[in-house]
């Protein structure tokens, strides 16, 4: 068999491969559900439930999907200039160390001022994170996706030697954890009473901002260039190390807001188990939002419910939580699949 | 001089080797993938899905050679969606292999959750035991740390020798590494690209889940979440250290294990009280990423990996 180009696919074809490939990404959930012992029908109503039946829920996913707006952004970002940035998951500690360092009473300002510094040095921290193994791809040709999955766990090791020692909060009967940021440091609420708080408004922002340096921008053309053809990108002029530089920046810096807005918004103070993984959970958000920035908010509110949902599921019917995992794993791989059927057309030989 | 007493000492030298098995077999494994032209980052979830088929197969009864079976199967398993992923649709191998590491991952600890419900406490099997082979455990130094080792560490270095000779000198790996640096060469011979991709990453996935099943079945004797831990992109990084070759991977994959034996045994020295614990844990991680940057100034990367090769476009 080989593949053939289809020059103008239909809009069924657009639509509908991607839809067949959730139908059976929930089909398949639901067989496993039944595995567990549970109901498939009343398991797939509680994920949608937990995920949006309740004010609540919905707030408890919109807050969820604000560091992974961040991360899908960074991923997205990286990969449209294939930088195979994989390394979200250290620059998202970056960012918290940072903000814990200078937030935690290190810097006496004003919630006006501390604020904005805290946001830009998290960004640089986590551009400085991933413009090392940038440097390293450019100069030397060492395969980044190794570099920064590696820096992964040596940034997570460093963070829980922090915790236990200089960042370790006295007061924490002993458990590795920061101290707590001053009410300067700490994100508003976006509306009174409720949880959620000002990341998500500030991940919608990040979103249209890398929307408008992607589509209106001389960078974004670059980074798009690079993308599709390094070689002929160079022949065309453009200083491609340059460019994968400045992506790595830009990515970094987006990847390092999430672990900013978690500990500024939600948590007030940095542990271990600040990201469940939303790093790795980043990189699932932008291939679903085909590594578009608008479509990755898009794709972050449905990871997140499916999260959500399902952890609240799991409480309610006794089936493991993995479920949620593997639902989203499959959903990857079948739309990833759905989406090379609308361009390509099998032909048997 | 705790150092050297450590370095002369048979013990660290037996669970060097110990811990270089599980990375031989996975890292023999991602070579033959990436020798044909396939990037498997599937590794880490292949090798959590080959401990727990493995060790689920001989706490349900089987014996233990049979178990290793079970957990080759399961990798070729996850090999087979990977390959037929990537090759015939040559879909992003990145994504691809994140993907498989995301399912296998939790699958498998869906399928402990569901086979074993009411379990805090992973429970044990009898696993393999060392087996003395007559004379040479008996030498001085080498016998206790090569030659008193479980059948499954004999085997690690048997896939090395057998990777190694398949490679370069029979047919099957000429073909193989064609499909990898020139596939045009290989469609030009009669030869099917396709169907050399797909059966290393098919094989190369189960060499990985016997890797896994390693940890559970001659190592730590249960099966537990995280056990992996990494694993599988240490040996990713020493295919890159390894330069492709299975020889320079098995002696990378020696070098690493005896590096983590050292950190594990320094902790307990006068350093260990001086230097936090993370800082040796570190190490073996930062040794990896020096190493890449050492071998990247003569790194000979198959031509065509992570190049899909789509028969009539070229």
């Amino acid at each position: 068999m080989r593949l053939e180009a289809i020059p103008a696919p239909t809009l069924t074809r657009t639509l509908g491969l991607p839809a067949v490939a959730l139908t059976l990404t929930v089909i398949a959930a639901s067989g496993l559900a039944l595995v567990a012992g549970g109901d498939p029908f009343a398991v797939l109503g509680l994920i949608v439930q937990g995920a949006v039946g309740s004010k609540f829920a919905l707030l408890e996913t919109l807050n969820r999907a604000t560091p992974l707006i961040f991360t899908g952004l960074a991923v997205a970002v990286a990969f449209r200039a294939k930088l195979w940035n994989i390394g979200a998951e250290a620059q998202l500690y970056g960012g918290a160390v940072i903000t814990v360092v200078l937030g935690t009473g290190f810097l006496p300002w004003p919630a006006g001022v501390l604020l904005p510094v805290l946001v830009i040095a998290s960004m640089l921290t986590g551009a400085l994170l991933l413009l090392g193994p940038a440097y390293l791809k450019t100069r030397l040709g060492v395969d980044e996706v190794v570099t920064t999955l590696l820096l992964n766990f040596i940034a997570l090791l460093f963070v829980s030697m922090l915790l236990e020692g200089p960042l370790k909060d006295p007061m924490g009967m002993g458990w590795p954890k920061s101290e707590r940021l001053i009410p300067e440091a700490r994100l508003p609420r976006l509306v009174d009473g409720l949880r959620l708080h000002w990341g998500f408004a500030l991940a919608l922002i990040a979103a249209a901002a890398v929307w408008v340096i992607q589509t209106r921008t001389t960078l974004g053309y670059e980074m798009r260039a690079v993308g599709q053809n390094p070689d002929a990108a160079r022949f065309a002029g453009i200083p491609v190390g340059a460019v994968i530089l400045k992506t790595a920046f830009l990515s970094g810096g987006l990847a390092a807001l999430a672990g900013f807005s978690e500990v500024a918004g939600l948590k007030g103070s940095l542990t271990l188990d600040l990201s469940p993984g939303f790093g790795y959970t980043g990189i699932i958000v932008a291939m679903l939002a085909l590594l578009n920035p608008l479509g990755v908010v898009v794709s972050a509110l449905f990871v997140a419910g499916v999260f959500v949902g399902a952890d609240s599921m799991s409480r309610a019917a006794d089936v493991p939580t993995y479920i949620a995992d593997i639902l989203l794993a499959l959903a990857l791989l079948s739309m990833v699949l759905a989406i090379l059927l609308t361009r390509f057309r099998v032909v048997r030989d | 001089m705790e150092i050297l007493d450590i370095l002369l000492s048979a013990s660290f030298w037996a669970a060097a080797i110990r811990i270089a098995s599980p990375l031989i077999f996975a890292t023999m494994g991602e070579l033959i993938c990436e020798r044909a032209g396939v990037l498997n980052l599937g590794i880490e979830g292949i090798m959590v899905a080959g401990a727990f088929a493995g060790w689920m197969a001989v706490y349900t009864g089987t014996d233990l050679w049979t178990g290793v079976a079970v957990a080759f199967g399961a990798g070729m398993l996850f090999g087979l969606l990977h390959a037929t992923l990537t090759v015939p649709f040559g879909l992003s191998q990145h994504v691809v292999g994140l993907g498989i590491t995301l399912l296998a991952t939790s699958a498998t600890y869906f399928a402990y959750r569901v086979a074993l419900p009411e379990v805090s406490s992973p429970p044990r099997i009898e696993a393999f035991q060392p087996y003395e082979i007559p004379l040479l455990s008996d030498l001085p130094l080498l016998g206790p740390a090569l030659f008193s080792q479980t059948p499954l560490t004999y085997l690690a270095f048997a896939v090395a020798g057998l990777t190694a000779f398949t490679l370069y000198r029979t047919p099957l790996g000429l073909a193989l590494r064609a499909a990898g640096e020139n596939p045009s060469a290989v469609e030009a011979q009669g030869l099917s690209v396709t169907g050399l991709r797909m059966g290393a990453v098919i094989v190369g996935s189960g060499l990985m889940a016997v890797g896994g099943a390693f940890l559970t079945m001659s190592a730590f004797n249960s099966f537990f979440f995280e056990m992996v831990n990494g694993r599988g992109w240490i040996c990713i990084a020493l295919v890159v250290f390894g330069a492709w070759r299975p020889g320079k991977a098995l002696l990378g994959a020696l070098l690493f294990a005896a590096f983590d034996a050292l950190q594990v045994r320094l902790q307990q020295t006068g350093l260990g009280a001086d230097i936090p614990y993370q800082v040796f844990l570190m190490l073996p991680y930062i040794l990896s990423i020096l190493a890449l940057i050492v071998m990247s100034r003569r790194a000979e990367v198959p031509a065509a990996l992570m190049v899909p090769y789509n028969k009539g476009t070229r």
